[in-house]
């Protein structure tokens, strides 16, 4: 075996000689290419993060104004207008702008945060790292897609300087309402910049899900069969699958929009009287639109929870000191809720205008998929079980990860339910349940694995003082926000509302929302204290060790190092991921490349 | 305002804290100390967290129970509620054993000296247990929910009183069948600035249907409200009947519920004299979708058909001109 050792594998060298002619003697070009235009997975990966952490703080910025007008709408905001121009009148926020807020909030948590930031740099990261290859499949494909992600987030983001503001149909951009200039401010230019910013995503996405599928099938090192994989690059390998699947039909979705907005065509649109005038469109349907939209809107929710799944199953492991429970099951369950994912999208549509036995239909696959999840909360629980728990800020946020997934998942099941959900549809209920259950603890999940692999991408440790202020802060505070909101939905508060003076049958809370404002406040608080440790820690955090944690992943055998690839052999793997307290071992934990006895 | 000072209290605070900490770092020679206070009580904190969590959950719940909506006042959505309550209840379950289990397991399982974990890596009885069971339960709630979502989903009974709602950017226009119960027919192309509802005039049924501005319905009578919209999709949403469907541009929805207490029954047992039912847009649909309000009146029968007497049909309100032509 050990003579396979020494001889590298096919295409190493040419990837190396490639780098080699990057090199260039001009030092710009040679920053260009080494930190810019980079080819090595590691570095974009790190683009993606520091993309991702701007994303999520201008997220969450955008969500602090929407909970200032639901909990305060009489507060003084003119002074506000010295940055929001014309969007504040009269001290008030525009109800245009409003939804403005709603609908791009929800794109970049949703698409630039969870998908693009997260998967794009702890994907590109572990993938060849944890199956112990240099490269991704396709380095040069791997910065493309994200440069191609950079410039969707630029058109994104320009978008917010047009004089008629950004898209404000909401992220689900429902036609005719995103389809009709007249029908909303923001659906002029606004919604053509979303639209052309999101077809280049699901570029991006594309990209990456094929580099991620071809590198995880094709690159994993001698030895590191199916059976060995780490859970963290089944989920990624399922995740990708699902984003490849499901992401071209929303650019479909969004083609036709085009067509329906600049050429004419009726796809979704018919007997439209705007502005004081029939339009000639007939014979489309709004609803085409919603199941185009859902049948990627339904998996993506998967595709930003499958990676926090698999980063808190290898984290939870590895601070239990245990194996895994139930490798097996936590695989299948994963393949299960993939299989599924695809035909739960109407769900979304229960009360929509189709037909009730297509929503008998939804309704059970939806029930079903709760089978799998609740499967890996048991699985988790179990290796809790009897364990030897080690805390790290990491471990807690996968811990917050299991508990946000459980009650989360619990209110799906109201959901899930065509006839309550009657009552629930486009309530607070739903953006509770969302909230917790793909929101925070998809959130948690990106965390948990900045925490554990922080000192993996920039050789430093993050101060774990700080790391558990962060996590008790944005614990509570996730659920002193989304909590109470499952009451405001069993009350009947639509969400998407401005202002809930109009309804004397909505008015009656104020308090509630003044109340779940403050915690939002508190709990973007603490991410400053994240980005003060983070930062902090790049630059002056303590060196960290080689395998910090004394986890039995690949990525802790090789070298620590910032730039370029690891050197020496590829490693050969023995044995799967989660030999934790194997009784005669000498540690409590054997790396996947130790040969077995 | 005082959410701003608070927010910037907050962060100044914060920062104060993260600048001391920090110096101190610098202080010692940014070594850390082999376990804060921190380090050590996580398990604890967790334990603590683990208690509050549930008591919190019920206390809020008791306290805010009260403010919940009243139970459902229609039909078939009433029968609704004990589902709704059976959920809650499994979900509840569900919801304490297990957040209970993982903050049990990580304070009882923390790490001690010399302690080892168990190797332990896969129950085949345990996996099928905790797959049966959830999958039972939630065949249960499907099945009984089926039950109910066909009865809500029903065709209306022959003798309903239909309604065209016409929803719009940002008002619901009501057309009622007037004295003839018969609905006169309406057309996409005949709408105009004047003739906001495509009502066709020719149409002998038309002659005495009316458009009032607030939906009357009779108690105890059943509804169907067909829906449609002019220009982008609009939902339809009474919370107090716990329904909602929306109206989509270019097709016909139907929603269809009995009333089973008055406005005024209502306002004697809520002891709000101002009290209504309101129909709200629960479908994003622009600038004033948070005021797209349209009042609902439930009559006693008699005087609904006294009201229904009363109404002037909308073509004697429009001028000649306007709608001729």
């Amino acid at each position: 075996m050990e003579s396979i050792v020494d001889i590298e594998p096919e295409g190493i060298d040419d990837e190396r000689a490639e780098e080699k002619g990057r090199k260039s003697t001009n030092w710009f070009l040679r920053f260009l290419f080494a930190h810019v235009f980079s080819l090595d997975h590691k570095t974009i990966a790190r683009q993606y993060l520091f993309t991702g952490i701007f994303w999520a703080l201008a997220g969450s910025l955008l969500s602090l104004i929407i909970r200032i007008q639901l909990g305060y709408p009489q507060a003084d905001l003119s002074w506000a207008g010295h940055a929001l121009g014309h969007w504040i009148q009269n001290g008030r926020i525009d109800p245009e702008f409003y939804l403005a807020l709603v609908t791009m909030h929800g794109t970049i948590m949703i698409f630039f945060v969870l998908t693009g930031g997260f998967i794009g740099s702890l994907g590109n990261f572990l993938i060849p790292l944890q199956i112990g290859t240099r490269e991704m499949a396709s380095g040069f494909l791997n910065m493309l897609s994200y440069w191609i992600f950079f410039l969707s987030g630029a058109v994104l983001f320009l978008s917010f300087f047009l004089e008629s503001g950004p898209a404000s149909a909401g992220w689900t951009a429902y036609p005719p309402l995103s389809a009709l200039a007249d029908a909303s401010r923001g659906s002029g230019a606004g919604m053509t910049c979303w639209i052309i910013s999101l077809m280049l995503f699901v570029v991006s996405t594309a990209m990456t899900a094929i580099n991620f599928i071809a590198t995880i099938i094709n690159k994993r090192t001698i030895g590191l069969s199916f059976r060995r994989l780490p859970l963290t690059i089944w989920a990624f390998l399922f995740g990708a699958v699902l984003s490849l699947l499901s992401f071209p039909v929303l650019f479909s979705a969004l083609m036709l929009l085009v067509f329906d907005r600049n050429f004419g065509t009726s796809f979704y649109l018919s007997e439209v009287f705007i502005a004081g005038v029939p339009l000639p469109n007939l014979g489309g349907s709004p609803i085409l639109y919603q199941h185009l939209f859902w049948f990627l809107g339904h998996p993506e929710v998967y595709i930003a929870i499958f990676p926090a799944f698999g980063i808190i199953s290898e984290v939870i492991s590895a601070h239990a000191r245990k194996p895994i429970f139930g490798y097996p099951a936590m695989v299948a369950s994963l393949l299960v809720i993939m299989t599924l994912a695809f035909i739960v999208w109407a769900h979304h549509m229960f009360v929509a205008g189709i037909n009730p036995f297509v929503g008998s239909v939804f309704s059970l696959t939806s029930f079903v998929i709760a089978v799998p999840s609740a499967i890996k909360v048991f699985n988790w629980l179990s290796t809790l079980w009897k364990a030897n728990i080690q805390f790290t800020p990491a471990m807690l946020f996968a811990i917050g990860v299991v508990s946000f997934f459980i009650t989360g998942g619990l209110t799906g099941l109201f959901l899930a339910s065509s006839a309550i959900d009657l009552q629930l549809h486009d309530t607070y209920f739903v953006v509770a349940h969302f909230h917790l259950v793909m929101g925070s603890a998809a959130f948690f999940g990106f965390m948990c694995g900045v925490y554990y692999w922080f000192p993996k991408i920039f050789g430093r440790m993050m101060n774990s003082t700080l790391g558990y202020l962060h996590f008790w802060i944005t614990f509570t505070g996730v659920y002193l926000i989304f909590f109470p909101m499952h009451f405001l939905g069993l009350t009947g508060l639509p969400r998407r509302y401005y202002s809930f003076t109009v309804f004397d049958t909505f008015s009656g809370y104020a308090d509630l929302n003044a109340f779940i404002t403050s915690a939002a406040f508190l709990t973007f608080a603490a991410q400053l204290i994240f980005l003060v440790n983070f930062f902090h820690a790049m630059f002056f955090g303590e060196k960290a060790s080689l395998n910090p944690w004394r986890s039995n992943t690949l990525e802790w055998t090789t070298e620590a190092n910032i730039g370029g690839n690891w050197p020496g052999a590829l490693p050969i793997v023995y044995r799967w991921p989660y030999d934790y307290s194997q009784p005669g071992a000498e540690k409590d934990f054997i790396p996947q490349n130790v040969p077995k006895a | 305002m005082e959410v701003i000072l608070g927010f910037v209290l907050v962060v100044v605070t914060i920062a104060a804290v993260i600048a001391l900490r920090l110096l101190r770092l610098v202080r010692r020679g940014a070594r850390r100390a082999a376990t804060s206070w921190l380090d050590r009580h996580q398990p604890h904190l967790l334990a603590v967290f683990g208690i509050c969590f549930p008591v919190a959950v019920i206390f809020f719940g008791i306290h805010f129970g009260p403010r919940f909506l009243p139970p459902s006042h229609s039909r078939p959505a009433d029968a609704i509620a004990p589902l709704f309550t059976a959920t809650t209840v499994l979900t509840g379950i569900a919801f304490f054993l297990t957040q209970a289990l993982l903050f049990y397991f990580l304070f009882r399982f923390r790490a001690k000296p010399g302690a080892v974990a168990s190797p332990i890596a896969q129950v085949l009885k345990l996996e099928l247990t905790w797959t049966l069971i959830p999958a039972v339960c939630f065949v249960f709630l499907y099945l009984w929910g089926q039950l109910l979502w066909t009865k809500v989903t029903a065709p209306p009974p022959p003798d309903a009183l239909v309604v065209d709602v016409v929803a719009e950017q940002f008002n619901w226009k009501v057309h009622y069948p007037g004295q003839d119960q018969k609905l006169g027919r309406v057309m996409f192309r005949l709408l105009t600035n004047a003739n906001t509802i495509g009502l066709d005039t020719l149409d002998p049924a038309s002659r005495d249907d009316f458009v009032p501005v607030q939906l009357h319905i009779p108690k105890n009578r059943p509804i169907e409200l067909r829906l449609r919209s002019k220009d982008v999709i609009h939902s339809f949403y009474i919370p107090y009947f716990r329904v909602k469907m929306d109206a989509v541009p270019g097709m016909i929805t139907s929603l269809q519920f009995t009333a089973l207490q008055s406005t005024r029954e209502m306002r004697e047992q809520l002891n709000n004299p101002a009290f209504n039912y309101e129909v709200a847009c629960a479908e994003l649909c622009g600038r004033l979708h948070f005021a797209m309000k349209l009042i609902v009146v439930v009559d006693e029968p008699q005087e609904y058909d006294r009201w229904s007497k009363e109404q002037k049909t909308w073509m004697s309100r429009q001028s000649e001109t306007s709608w001729n032509q």
